[in-house]
C-alpha cells in the first residue's frame, strides 16, 4: 500500500511579497490550443499564479482567458513580453495595472526575436523605475548572479533566471550559475524558461529554487492535462529533495552494505 | 478629426473622447486599459477629448507567457 503524502514538510508556502502560495508551480497561458485544453492543464497543474500577456484590444474579443482565470481563482500575473525598452515595459505594466487591477508584473524586456533573451541594460532600468511606482516587480533575467542581485537590489520581489532561452524546451544549461544566484538570494528564485520535461523542474527545485515557471513544456506537451500534472508532481518531489538534503556526492563507489567478515 | 489608434489612423468625429476611441475600434469596455500619447488615462478621465493626431492605444489581455 504506498500512502505518498503519509510524509511531507511542515507547512511550506511560498512566499512573495505580500501574497503566500501552496503550489510552487507558476504557469504561463501562451500556446495553449484553446480555452479548453488550458483551463483542464491549469487544473492539473495546482497553479495559483499564471501569466497572461497584453496586446491591442479590438473587435475579436481577446478577454477569454481572463475570465477563465477568475472562475479558476487563479492570480493574474501580466508580463511585459514583446517589449525591448525600459519605457515600453513601463507604460506596459502601467496598463496592465489599470486593466487587470493589479500591480503585480513579470518584467521581461527581451533583446531579439532570435533568442529572446532577456536585454539585462533595459530590464535593470525598467525594475527601478516600477518599484518605485509601486509595482511589485518579478523580471525575467539572465542567469547571471551579479545581475540577479542587482534586480534584487533594485526592490524586486523575486528573480527569475531563465535556464535555457524561452520556448527551447533545453532544461538548465548552466547549474552553477542558478546555485549561485540561490546561495545570495534574498528573495525568491524562480527558474524561468527552458523547462522541457518533469525531470528539468525537478533539479531547478533540487537547486534551491523556490518555485518554477513554465508555459510551453505544458501547452506544447502531446497531453497538457498529463503534463500539467507531472509537473506538479515533479515541482513538489525537487522542493521535498532540497527540503530532505540530498547525501553527499563521491568520488569512489562506498558501500552501503557492511563489509564482509573476516 | 484624425487620431492614430492602435497604430492605424481613423478619422472620428470633432470633439471625440477616450471612449469614443474605445468604441471606434470595436474593443471591450471591461478588462482594457488606454494609453494616449503614452500616458495611461485612468477610467474615470475616458470622457477626456482627443487632440488632433493623438496617438491612442487600448490593449487588453491575452493567453500568453
Amino acid at each position: 500500500m504506498t500512502e505518498p503524502d503519509r510524509i511531507a514538510p511542515a507547512p511550506d508556502p511560498l512566499r512573495i511579497a505580500d501574497r503566500e502560495f501552496t503550489s510552487r508551480l507558476i504557469t504561463g497561458t501562451g500556446g495553449a490550443t484553446n480555452l479548453t485544453v488550458l483551463e483542464r492543464a491549469l487544473r492539473a497543474s495546482g497553479t495559483e499564479l499564471t501569466t497572461v500577456a497584453l496586446r491591442r484590444a479590438d473587435g475579436s474579443g481577446g478577454t477569454g482567458v481572463l475570465q477563465l482565470l477568475r472562475r479558476l481563482g487563479i492570480d493574474l500575473l501580466p508580463n511585459t513580453a514583446g517589449c525591448r525598452t525600459a519605457a515600453e515595459a513601463v507604460l506596459t505594466a502601467r496598463l496592465a495595472r489599470e486593466a487587470l487591477g493589479t500591480s503585480w508584473v513579470k518584467l521581461e524586456v527581451h533583446a531579439d526575436d532570435r533568442t529572446l533573451l532577456p536585454d539585462p541594460v533595459e530590464t535593470l532600468d525598467a525594475a527601478r523605475r516600477l518599484v518605485a511606482d509601486g509595482f511589485t516587480v518579478l523580471p525575467y533575467t539572465n542567469d547571471d548572479p551579479v545581475l540577479a542581485l542587482r534586480l534584487e537590489d533594485a526592490g524586486c520581489a523575486a528573480v527569475m533566471p531563465l535556464g535555457s532561452p524561452i520556448g527551447t524546451g533545453l532544461g538548465i544549461r548552466n547549474p552553477h550559475n542558478l546555485e549561485l544566484i540561490v546561495a545570495r538570494a534574498s528573495v525568491p528564485v524562480i527558474l524561468d524558461a527552458g523547462v522541457g520535461t518533469a525531470s528539468d523542474a525537478a533539479v531547478a527545485m533540487e537547486l534551491g529554487c523556490a518555485a518554477v515557471l513554465l508555459a510551453t513544456a505544458v501547452t506544447r506537451a502531446q497531453d497538457p492535462e498529463l503534463m500539467a500534472s507531472a509537473m506538479r508532481s515533479a515541482v513538489r518531489a525537487g522542493r521535498w529533495a532540497r527540503l530532505a538534503g540530498r547525501a553527499p556526492k563521491r568520488f569512489w563507489a562506498h558501500a552501503s552494505s557492511p563489509a564482509p567478515d573476516a | 478629426m484624425r487620431a492614430r489608434l492602435n497604430g492605424v489612423l481613423r478619422d472620428l468625429p470633432d470633439g471625440a473622447t477616450v471612449a469614443d476611441a474605445v468604441t471606434a475600434l470595436g474593443a471591450p469596455t471591461t478588462g482594457v486599459a488606454v494609453a494616449v500619447d503614452g500616458e495611461v488615462v485612468p477610467r474615470a478621465a475616458w470622457d477626456r477629448p482627443l487632440r488632433e493626431h493623438a496617438r491612442v492605444e487600448v490593449i487588453t489581455a491575452v493567453q500568453g507567457g
